[in-house]
């Protein structure tokens, strides 16, 4: 039986993970590649390393601690952030990297989506989405919007609409962010999280919100999500993945264990 | 021990090099040059992406020394699209043969309300004298991400269930292959592919 994911994100700034509460206080989470092989072992079915910085500074960083972080990772990898083109994305693959996940630059340039997956494989394109529930519009969840530069700015993009375009185009999966609960602790949008996997027949992970292990039961159940993400809910020793997933192992969700 | 990788330019080789020298293989990689064939010790077909992409064997002339390869007894391992290529074709790509090695031919899962690609971790259900999944115990997980797959039939070495039971390993004689990632399925993946790089043979 297939089963959900629990993917370890690792937010990575200057060769460090970071964490951030609503894109803004960042606090010092140790070496990435520390911390990668330290989840794959405690459990998490992936890893996602986001560089958060890589759109403004220089992509030496990165490709190093990507190859560093990759050299004994026996999980899936996939690293984001500042990927702006095919040549982008091949040396984060060259450097280890099983996926790459684009966000802004298939904003601006949507052809990046069929250009990396005719050369990768559409299982090595990921679409990140920032979203934001539209609270002016008839249905504030069916027209979220997607936002870009860490949620600071609108796209006048729908998110359903974009995910669509996203899976044509050749995605492999979505990871959709909610921007209201990015940090909150308070929840993942299920509602946000159930309207995208429906609409698309690619899987969605979920991200932003993780506090408990009931947030992860219910955007497995009610959200459909096929794969959640965590971040902050492991980095301080709250959890491991292994011990979130027997929780959720006995709230009846399939899960891989032991792991 | 030595390996062959076959490089066909179907997306990354990057993990599974990564893999094999992880367990101590000299892992070696040809991308048309057939002399590495001609004196493999092991080769491992590696491959995402789209069937079609297996144009390039048969454009190069690998086909035929794989065929060769496989004839002298060579342990063969396709992965993935690898798998699916030792079939006589898949559905993706009706008019570009597979090596034909297995009869059947690979087509998509079938329409349902769950989702294709099939993405993540499945387990296996082994067949008792597969060699190269020996030491897998059910219950362990393995990760895929694929929407063509092959059928079960006698050589199938594993089933998977997913949507409907399909072959997610296959194993006659010198020749296996694996629908799944082994170099991204954690210590399950490194112990087939540890089988693969000591298969000495079934006598």
């Amino acid at each position: 039986m297939i089963t959900k994911r629990i993917i370890a994100c690792l937010d990575v700034r200057d060769g460090r993970v970071v964490k951030g509460v609503k894109f803004v206080d960042i606090i010092d989470a140790g070496d990435p590649a520390t911390q990668a092989a330290r989840h794959a072992r405690e459990g998490a079915d992936e890893i996602v390393l986001l560089d958060i910085t890589a759109t403004h500074e220089g992509r030496a960083t990165l490709l190093d601690t990507v190859r560093r972080t990759a050299r004994e990772l026996f999980v899936p990898f996939c690293v984001g952030g500042g990927i702006r083109s095919a040549d982008d994305a091949a040396q984060v693959f060259e450097a280890g990297a099983d996926k790459v996940s684009v966000n802004s630059a298939a904003l601006a340039d949507p052809m990046l989506i069929d250009a990396i997956g005719r050369s990768f494989g559409a299982q090595a394109v990921v679409v990140a989405i920032d979203a934001r529930r539209d609270p002016e519009a008839v249905d504030p969840v069916r027209d979220a919007q997607v936002l870009v530069q860490g949620g600071r700015k609108l796209t006048g993009r729908r998110v359903v609409e974009w995910a669509r375009e996203a899976e044509a185009r050749g995605a492999g999966e979505i990871l959709l962010t909610s921007m209201d609960s990015d940090g909150m602790r308070t929840g993942f949008d299920c509602e946000l999280t159930a309207a995208v996997s429906e609409a698309v027949n690619i899987p969605v992970i979920a991200s932003g919100g993780a506090g408990t292990v009931d947030h992860f039961v219910n955007v497995f159940g009610r959200g459909k999500a096929d794969a959640a993400l965590a971040a902050s809910i492991f980095h301080f020793g709250v959890s491991s993945a292994r011990s979130l997933k027997e929780e959720l192992a006995r709230a009846g969700v399939s899960v891989r264990l032991p792991c | 021990m030595r390996v062959t990788v076959i490089d066909y330019k179907a997306g990354n080789l990057t993990s599974v090099l990564k893999a094999l020298r992880h367990l101590g293989a000299e892992a070696e990689v040809t991308d048309g040059d057939l002399v590495p064939i001609e004196r493999a010790e092991r080769i491992v077909l590696p491959g995402v992406g789209h069937f079609a992409a297996t144009q390039r064997l048969d454009a190069t002339g690998l086909t035929l020394a794989i065929r060769a390869a496989i004839m002298r007894g060579v342990p063969f391992l396709g992965i993935c699209v690898g798998m699916q290529w030792l079939y006589a074709g898949s559905s993706e790509a009706p008019a570009q043969p597979g090596l034909g090695y297995f009869a059947e031919s690979c087509t998509r899962f079938s329409d349902s309300k769950d989702k294709v690609p099939h993405v993540g971790w499945n387990s296996l259900e082994v067949r008792a004298d597969s060699q190269l999944l020996a030491g897998v115990e059910p219950g362990e997980y393995v990760y895929f991400t694929h929407s063509y797959k092959a059928p079960v039939t006698a050589d199938t070495a594993a089933v998977t269930q997913y949507i409907e039971p399909f072959a997610s390993a296959v194993e006659r004689g010198n020749v296996m292959g694996v629908q799944f990632h082994p170099e991204k399925s954690g210590a399950t993946g490194l112990n087939i592919l540890g089988n693969f790089l000591h298969w000495e043979g079934t006598e």
